[in-house]
């Protein structure tokens, strides 16, 4: 059966942020099903349908930059998918672009290299912040725990910076095996991460694809 | 009423905020943000009238209760309400919520229950009374209804566990016993015309004993005799009738299609439909049979519909074609081979539960599943020996279960799950090696069949005798006897491809106690629910100690209630609800299952089990086909005579 490879842009708003990567999963074969787009599913005991998210958004994110890989057993119009798919949604899912690419492109996981996000201040927080970042930037490694093991994070910082309004922006290695975390980042600035929405503004692909 | 002095209310704004700033801290943060697709949110200002809808469990199990789901619909169909869903917290949020005093919410508009009207319970079984205490007590509603005020929401309670409302007696306003389709809005009607009126709240129980299926605790007070038992139930008012008439809807409504759809996975991830109401089967330990008689059957025509329709806005990837005995279900074959062509091809999983053990089950089936998704085959024989199967009316041969279980093999299920019940206390241990020795049975055969793939999982429940049903009078099994089953079980059921699950004895004398006890359990509930119990239905949280605490404080024996053959003349403390069907057709089911006698399916044979007689004029209403039971053309003659008075009153 002929497949039809497309690459989809989302974002993830309001209480989606707290879901899971497999709940995710799910949310977007409804949408399929719900738009009465046919999906192409993987043979075996238990078919699954061919869905392809590239990076999982940490719980308690907001995102406006996902990229998804869907496998279609039919040729859409890019935006008649978009408008299909955007109209079958659950609130907060926000469908922005499609296009077909290539069947024989690499996985969206190999070709993932870094993700981009804002975390919104409060103006009283943005005093003697400058200082910090200047300070975590400027340390040779950072060790922080997570689930009882070590790793460095400074590693996984790639750009940090104080932006006006105030927010932080920073640029994080996502390559698998090696994702840097917001949440993390922000108590390394002695921010309470409980009291901040960190919001995924761009996945960064390899050269020469996306 | 003592005129309690109104919590300081926390406002929809704080409660967001809150959530935005804790949720993150929480297992599982999605139980708690609604948001779903298919949600309803309305203006909460412009509403006259708002009902909170809750399951006192987590968010998994309540979204999976198609009853409230219903009632969501009915009520948000009318613009002058509004419904608004409720579920329990789970112990961390519960903590994160009692630390920053944040009260039990909605989950559609973020507003504390304590703001709604109406809050409506549902209680299908008996292990959520402590998390409805601890529901009203996280909303800041006083638990006992004597406390409460005129501020305070009306609390409504129903499903099946309420055909004995006694033990939650003291808690709840007002019960619906029975189905809720009709009722729910004249309930509605009742309380908003009492909001208006300012009158006392004992005016609006008087109101709401009037209607059909109402249930108004504080209007009947109950005697007890020296030795414990009830002696009789009067009604202390003139508009609480006695007996109180369970309620029903002669025709199913058309089905919700327009369901939720939960972010997260919940226990019934699925688009539900209730394509059969009822049974005629008579298996004499199923409550559900006896409670929701007549049976009533959706068209195939209906059915199939709203599947399509129910697909097309949820986006389900499972059906589950829901009713107590799907054989039964007149036009199976034409429902199943329907469902099979329209939907094929989707990669749909459709459940078809509670068939009959014949190879016609294993067509049925054959016909709906794709040949790819064969998990397991799920059967319930209850028994292993002829005896027990006649003893407890379910009357199949073991020649038929050997040759259903090889139709099932031989069809591509590796899996079958078997489900019996121990613990009536005519049961012996030999009755008990014979499951054992059956599910070995089936085991060989699955070999000879599939090879080594074969699985057996044998589902052995505890018998606990339910009110209503003809084996009411009867004790539970002992504890000690109950091992002793369970030890055998144990001990035979190991092994490459066998696998036992059971019930925790204590978890079963729970269930025991709560179901069959009068009111005075519910001094024990609240006893027990400040001694720390609670999600009493999850294995880790159940907590015994606090039960027998309870019991012993209030002066209470739990074995009076459980172990205690009831003589037939007692006065049960549930007798004086009616679920229509006769105390005397029980009686006599009773008798005869001490006798080993059988009835057949009552679809072949009216046995008068009391419907027809309770419901006369409804039926002659929706004659033909919208009920099983036999025709009533006519007003009978019994009837106009029973209508007769023999004396001036």
């Amino acid at each position: 059966m002929a497949e039809f490879r497309y690459r989809i842009l989302f974002g993830e708003r309001g209480d989606l942020r707290f879901i899971g990567h497999l709940d995710l999963q799910r949310a977007w074969e409804r949408t399929f099903r719900r738009a009465a787009i046919g999906l192409v599913y993987s043979a075996g005991f238990k078919p699954r349908p061919r869905l392809n998210i590239g990076l999982a958004l940490p719980l308690g994110c907001t995102s406006q930059a996902d990229l998804l890989d869907a496998w279609l057993v039919e040729e859409v119009e890019p935006a008649e998918l978009v408008r299909r798919l955007q109209a079958a949604a659950p609130p907060g899912l926000m469908i922005e672009q499609a296009r077909p690419i290539g069947g024989q492109q690499p996985k969206l996981q190999r070709l993932i290299q870094a993700a981009e996000f804002e975390v919104p201040l409060r103006p009283e927080e943005a005093p003697g912040l400058e200082g910090r970042v200047a300070q975590v930037l400027a340390m040779p490694q950072l060790i922080r725990q997570r689930r009882g093991k070590g790793y460095d994070l400074r590693t996984l910082i790639e750009a940090l910076e104080l932006r006006p309004d105030p927010k932080l922006w920073m640029r994080l290695v996502a390559r698998s095996g090696a994702v840097g975390r917001a949440d993390e980042v922000l108590r390394a600035l002695n921010l309470n991460p409980d009291l901040h929405i960190p919001h995924r503004t761009r996945l960064i692909l390899s050269e020469g694809s996306g | 009423m003592s005129e309690r002095t109104q919590a300081p209310s926390v406002t929809s704004e704080q409660i967001q905020q809150w959530l935005d700033r804790n949720l993150t801290t929480v297992q599982k943060p999605g139980r708690y943000t609604g948001g779903e697709l298919n949600q309803i949110v309305k203006d909460w200002e412009a509403i006259p009238f708002r009902v909170a809808l809750a399951f006192p469990d987590l968010y998994e199990l309540g979204m999976s209760n198609l009853g409230l789901a219903i009632l969501y619909d009915i009520l948000n169909a009318d613009p002058e309400l509004l419904a608004e869903r409720v579920y329990l917290p789970w112990s961390d949020m519960e903590a994160a919520m009692r630390g920053g005093q944040i009260p039990l919410f909605s989950l559609e508009s973020k507003r504390p229950v304590s703001e709604f009207d109406l809050l409506g319970v549902s209680l299908p079984y008996e292990n959520l009374y402590t998390n409805t205490l601890n529901l009203l007590d996280l909303a800041g509603i006083p638990q006992f209804t004597s406390e409460r005020n005129q501020h305070d929401p009306v609390v409504i309670a129903g499903g099946h566990s309420t055909f004995n409302p006694e033990p939650m007696a003291d808690f709840v306003d007002a019960f619906l016993i029975g189905e809720g389709e009709d009722a729910i809005l004249e309930i509605v009607d009742c309380v908003r015309q009492w909001k208006v009126s300012g009158a006392p709240r004992s005016s609006l129980h008087r109101q709401l004993a009037k209607l059909w299926g109402v249930y108004v605790p504080s209007l009947y007070a109950v005697s007890y005799r020296p030795d414990g038992s009830v002696e009789r139930v009067e009604s202390v008012a003139p508009e609480a009738q006695l007996p109180v008439i369970k309620r029903i809807v002669p025709k199913l409504p058309p089905p919700v299609t327009k369901m939720l759809v939960p972010l997260i996975d919940t226990t019934f991830n699925r688009f539900s439909i209730e394509i059969m109401r009822g049974c005629t089967r008579g298996c004499r330990f199923c409550q559900a049979g006896m409670i929701t008689r007549p049976v009533r059957e959706r068209p195939v025509e209906e059915v199939v519909e709203a599947i399509a329709r129910g697909l097309e806005q949820t986006g389900f990837e499972e059906i589950g074609l829901l009713s107590l005995s799907s054989s039964d279900y007149d036009r199976v074959l034409e429902l199943v081979q329907q469902v099979g062509e329209r939907f094929a091809g989707q990669n749909l999983n459709i459940g078809l539960p509670s068939l009959r053990i014949e190879t016609f089950s294993v067509e049925l089936m054959d016909l709906l599943k794709d040949s790819s998704r064969r998990s397991g085959f799920t059967l319930a024989p209850e028994a292993a020996t002829e005896r027990m199967r006649e003893i407890i009316n379910k009357p199949v041969t073991t020649e038929q279960l050997l040759e259903t279980t090889r139709a099932i093999y031989q069809r591509g299920w590796h899996t079958v799950k078997l489900y019996f019940m121990i613990g009536h206390p005519l049961e012996t241990l030999d009755d008990v090696q014979a499951i054992a020795d059956l599910c070995k049975q089936v085991l060989a055969i699955g070999r000879e069949e599939v090879g080594r793939r074969a699985r057996v999982t044998a589902g052995v429940s505890t018998f606990v005798p339910k009110p209503h049903t003809p084996f009411q009078w009867v004790p539970c099994d002992s504890l000690d006897q109950i091992r002793a089953k369970q030890r055998l079980l144990k001990r035979e059921l190991r092994g490459p491809g066998l696998k036992l699950n059971w019930t925790e004895p204590l978890e079963t004398m729970l269930e025991s106690w709560l179901s069959r006890g009068d009111r005075r359990m519910g001094q024990v509930i609240f006893h027990a629910w400040s001694r720390g119990a609670r999600f009493d239905g999850w294995g880790e949280h159940f907590n015994y100690q606090a039960w027998m605490e309870a019991f012993d404080y209030v002066g209470l024996d739990p074995a009076f209630y459980t172990h205690r053959e009831r003589p037939i003349d007692e006065t049960l403390p549930w007798d004086h609800i009616d679920a229509a069907v006769q105390k005397r057709f029980l009686t006599e089911d009773y008798l005869w299952s001490l006798k080993g006698q059988t009835r057949v399916d009552c679809r072949e044979r009216c046995f008068a089990c009391g419907i027809l007689p309770k419901f006369a004029e409804l039926r002659r209403q929706h004659p033909g086909e919208v009920w099983e039971c036999p025709e009533v053309r006519s007003p009978s003659r019994r009837r106009q005579i029973e209508e007769i008075p023999l004396e001036p009153a």
